[in-house]
């Protein structure tokens, strides 16, 4: 309501201004006839401005990757990621050249043919070779790098299932992931939103008998080194599975299933070790340490220290707490991973303790 | 030609009579079917729409920057969703949706495309006003109410719609998934039903009135390059704006009369919905087969304006006039088997990614030749710095900054681990929002005399205007691009439940500063324009030493544009610094334009365009 009143006041208040104007508008003597239009003096100062926007692009990028190069992603912790970091940077590259130079040209030539009341124009109408020689020039670099696009691309999304994948659900909902792994048979069972029921909070079938020894859980255990299909699925409104650290991401969709698979190649203990890493933590926890005084001196709690994980977090607007829609992903030895997996509960067993 | 003979019929008719219908204030200023005065609503409304909407992104980049800050006035302009000076997320989210609706919808189509096609098509073709000036005006009316029911939606009991501007369901459907979903998603989209068929109205209007209603001598290859732009963007509307209604109907159909169109195997607030057989995916490929074109309404008609304004202000020819044109069209027919590329991680299946990246990256190569086009355009020139001017070449710079990281974007292998995150965002402001932002305000300093009888915009306050701006929007824009390829996603809250991306805070700040300085600065734009409409400086006739039509037309508006029979066209409409047979002194010596309506002379050359 009061911000209904508060738009209120300024209608009225800018009627009451225009019809002020009007009273002045009628009270004036002609307006005077000197001019709005640049003069020499304008085109000079403001050619000379624009060597100076140009120095401001130029000197904001720098500066730019000065201050902030450290907050970029680290390398990859995934097979396929370390090339989308290569295409990345290859395009990178080319298009720092590209907007280097057509950056300086353009306002190199606003300052240069600034105009003044001798110099003429040149008419200059068109030109056949100039224009097929930058015609040709992007369709033979974006050609490459199309191929080279499309070449990763399908790379990436077409999962061989000779590679035996280890086979891992995603299961969306507001605002929390689970993750559902296929057992002993490396086998989903079946599962529909219509079967959810009491502690079978995904839906799976309790009928299947591929579904008897799947395993839910709230932390995404991976074995470094072996492929992994997820399947992603939705019980509400779109999500999208997002693990940057990985180059990865897939929306979930209720209705249908998705996929996405990865190799991880890093163990989140190896990360943790890795110098862009540690120093990155280090900078979050001065941060953070600076943050906890401040609160502190409020009298409110102090922020916990940080330490390195990969996450897997929404990045499709899904409601109110989509900003806290994560999951902690842990990639570690077979080992390890088989010793984890071991301790959960099985879904037939989850259920039976539920019947008893 | 019936062309020709209906052009003849309406200028004898007003050669005929001589007066005029006696105006009231109704009809000249309210219900008026004058193309001029419609523009000048248009204009108006998409202002008043833009100050909104931009004070919106004020309110969520003050969140960004000071997640843990209480504001006063999130207090005073939010009510409940800002208790003592602390943002709502609910409010967050429908700050964002409304922000992007408005700027997409009511500033930068209808206030750009709206403004300056009713405004040039008929003067710069020589015509006395649109084809129909009664759907002219019923045009502008629905746009006026679809305005007043999305704002009318900011104050309905569970909020606006905050489903993001895409407003993807299931989210957008139930209203159990957010509460922006009830009323205010109905008024969301009721408001933006009215706003297409506003603007297939009006689009219509435009495409009839370019192809029946040209002078004579005006043929299509003379036209100049903004009247091309407004015609290739009617077209792309009128193609693209239905699927947008059938979806939106359909959407409808799905909230409220139980359909399944988009939603399938639902389960949440504890129930399973009936729905079955729908797909989000189906919703995803309509609402972007407008929604990409969406962003070619957005530039084409800045384009148009920067080319013209350009080759005005460098007292040049525009370099390559007919690779514009060819650049124009490729770019307007490329634009409707693209819009995968938004949905390469949807689930779609990734051979039909494969596709969208090839089309998609096709796009590069006219937005390519325009750039190269434009920087020609200057070289040898003699740079009048009018403020318009400077838009322009701003215009240029961010786009070529923005387009160029389309491409990381349009790659499907590269957008896996960059989609929906802050990279995009800075990406679209800067190649779309920004540089048509820029289009509309030069064509706002340029035409101004047009639109208000000779009444000229201050140049210094002009000038103070467009160098803060253009500082600051790369000041806000360039440093996003950091945060997104850091990871994190955009439409979020705030980022400090993931420690990972503390270290992200000071940028987060660099840049609301930014916003602050550049939102301030509007202000003097804001006074500038309400000032010299009533107290503006009288220019010449032809300040800029124009060639085009619309500056052969009586600064005093009257119904008809011309007073006498309209001028016919003998040449383009880019005879700038065009030398005689000798070589010794322009055309017409000590001028260097030579206007449309002025014929062929002896001492000069037919060249051909």
């Amino acid at each position: 309501m009061t911000a209904f009143l508060v738009v209120i006041v300024i209608i009225l208040f800018g009627i009451s201004v225009w019809q002020m104007s009007r009273i002045f508008k009628l009270a004036q003597t002609k307006p005077t006839l000197n001019s709005e239009i640049a003069t020499d003096k304008d085109n000079n100062t403001h050619g000379y401005l624009m060597m100076g926007f140009l120095a401001f692009i130029y000197i904001l990028t720098i500066v730019s990757f000065w201050l902030w190069g450290d907050v970029l992603l680290p390398e990859s912790g995934s097979e396929h990621g370390s090339k989308i970091d290569t295409l990345m940077l290859i395009t990178m590259i080319l298009i720092f050249f590209v907007g280097i130079i057509t950056q300086g040209v353009l306002h190199y030539f606003a300052f240069i043919y600034r105009g003044n009341k001798v110099k003429r124009a040149t008419f200059y109408a068109d030109n056949d070779k100039l224009e097929f020689i930058w015609t040709i020039i992007p369709v033979i670099t974006l050609a490459g790098l199309i191929i080279y696009g499309l070449f990763t691309w399908t790379d990436i999304m077409n999962v061989d299932k000779d590679d035996d994948p280890l086979i891992v659900e995603l299961y969306a909902q507001q605002f929390n992931w689970k993750a559902r792994y296929g057992g002993n048979d490396n086998t989903l069972g079946d599962a529909n939103v219509r079967l959810i029921q009491g502690i079978n909070q995904l839906g799976v079938d309790p009928a299947d008998p591929n579904g008897q020894d799947d395993k839910i859980v709230t932390e995404l255990h991976l074995p470094v080194g072996r492929k992994v299909l997820f399947k992603m699925r939705s019980q509400d409104v779109l999500h999208s599975a997002y693990m940057p650290h990985f180059r990865a991401q897939m929306n979930c969709v209720p209705g249908m299933v998705t996929q996405f698979a990865f190799t991880p190649t890093v163990t989140s203990e190896e990360m943790r070790q890795n110098d862009y890493i540690v120093e990155k933590v280090a900078n979050i926890n001065n941060l953070r340490s600076e943050k906890s005084k401040a609160l502190t001196a409020a009298g409110e709690e102090a922020l916990e220290p940080y330490e390195f994980d990969y996450v897997l977090i929404c990045n499709k607007i899904c409601g109110i707490s989509h900003y806290n829609m994560q999951m902690k992903i842990i990639v570690e030895s077979e080992e390890d991973y088989k010793a984890w997996l071991a301790k959960q509960p099985s879904l037939a067993e989850q259920l039976s303790n539920e019947n008893k | 030609m019936s062309a020709h003979a209906q052009v003849h019929a309406v200028e004898d008719h007003h050669d005929d009579h001589g007066h005029h219908h006696k105006q009231t204030f109704v009809t000249k200023y309210i219900f008026s079917t004058d193309h001029k005065m419609i523009s000048k609503q248009y204009m108006i409304t998409g202002i008043f729409m833009g100050v909104i909407g931009i004070l919106m992104s004020l309110l969520f980049r003050l969140q960004l920057a000071w997640p843990d800050h209480k504001f006063t006035i999130f207090e005073i302009l939010l009510g409940k969703w800002g208790t003592d000076g602390v943002m709502d997320p609910s409010v967050y989210l429908a700050l964002v949706t409304i922000h992007g609706t408005i700027m997409v919808f009511f500033v930068l189509t209808a206030g750009l495309s709206g403004t300056f096609s009713n405004l040039l098509i008929p003067l710069q073709i020589g015509a006395r006003d649109m084809a129909s000036g009664f759907l002219n005006m019923v045009s502008y009316w629905l746009f006026f109410i679809s305005s007043v029911i999305m704002l009318g939606s900011l104050f309905v009991e569970a909020g606006p719609a905050s489903a993001g501007w895409t407003i993807y369901p299931p989210l957008s459907a139930l209203p159990q998934a957010i509460p922006g979903s009830g009323t205010g998603m109905t008024l969301w989209l009721i408001s933006m039903a009215i706003f297409i068929a506003a603007s297939l109205l009006g689009s219509l209007n435009f495409i009839v009135t370019v192809l029946n209603l040209r002078t004579k001598g005006m043929s299509m290859t003379r036209l100049p390059l903004t009247v091309w732009s407004f015609f290739l963007t009617a077209i792309i509307g009128v193609v693209s704006f239905p699927v947008l209604f059938s979806a939106a109907l359909m959407l409808i159909m799905d909230r409220s009369f139980g359909t399944s169109f988009f939603l399938s195997d639902i389960y949440i607030a504890g129930e399973v919905l009936h729905h079955q057989g729908g797909s989000p995916v189906l919703f995803e490929h309509l609402f972007w087969f407008l929604g990409h074109p969406e962003v070619y309404i957005v530039i084409l008609p800045a384009m148009g304006i920067v080319s013209e304004i350009m080759a005005t202000n460098s007292r040049k020819p525009i370099f390559g006039y007919r690779a514009m044109v060819a650049s124009l069209l490729t770019i307007a027919f490329l634009s409707t088997i693209v819009w995968g590329h938004h949905m390469f991680i949807s689930g779609m299946n990734p051979f039909l990614g494969s596709v969208f990246t090839f089309t998609t990256l096709l796009i590069a190569i006219p937005s390519a030749v325009k750039s190269f086009n434009w920087i020609t355009t200057l070289w040898r020139g003699k740079l009048q710095m009018n403020v318009a001017m400077l838009w322009c070449i701003a215009f240029v710079s961010t786009f070529i900054t923005g387009g160029l990281t389309g491409i990381i974007m349009g790659d499907s292998a590269l957008d896996i681990n960059i989609h929906d995150t802050y990279f995009i965002v800075a990406h679209f402001h800067l190649v779309m929002g920004i540089s048509a932002a820029y289009g509309f305000l030069a064509g706002v300093y340029h035409w101004f005399p047009k639109m208000f009888e000779g009444r000229m915009m201050n140049k210094k306050l002009g000038y103070i205007h467009f160098w803060v701006t253009s500082i600051g929007a790369y000041g806000i824009f360039f440093p996003m691009h950091f945060v997104g390829l850091a990871g994190l996603p955009r439409r979020y809250y705030t980022n400090t439940n993931f420690p990972y991306f503390d270290d992200l805070a000071d940028i987060n700040v660099v840049m609301t500063i930014f916003a602050i300085i550049t939102i301030g600065v509007q202000v003097v734009f804001l006074y500038n324009f309400i000032h010299s409409m009533f107290y503006g400086k009288i220019g010449p006739k032809n300040p800029w030493n124009s060639t085009t039509l619309e500056w052969t037309a009586e600064v005093k508006h009257i119904h008809g544009n011309w007073d006498g029979p309209i001028p016919h066209v003998y040449r383009w409409s880019y005879d700038y610094s065009k030398l005689n047979k000798d070589e010794t002194d322009f055309v017409i010596p000590g001028q260097d334009f030579i206007p449309q309506h002025i014929p062929l002379q002896d001492n000069e050359d037919e060249l051909d365009h």
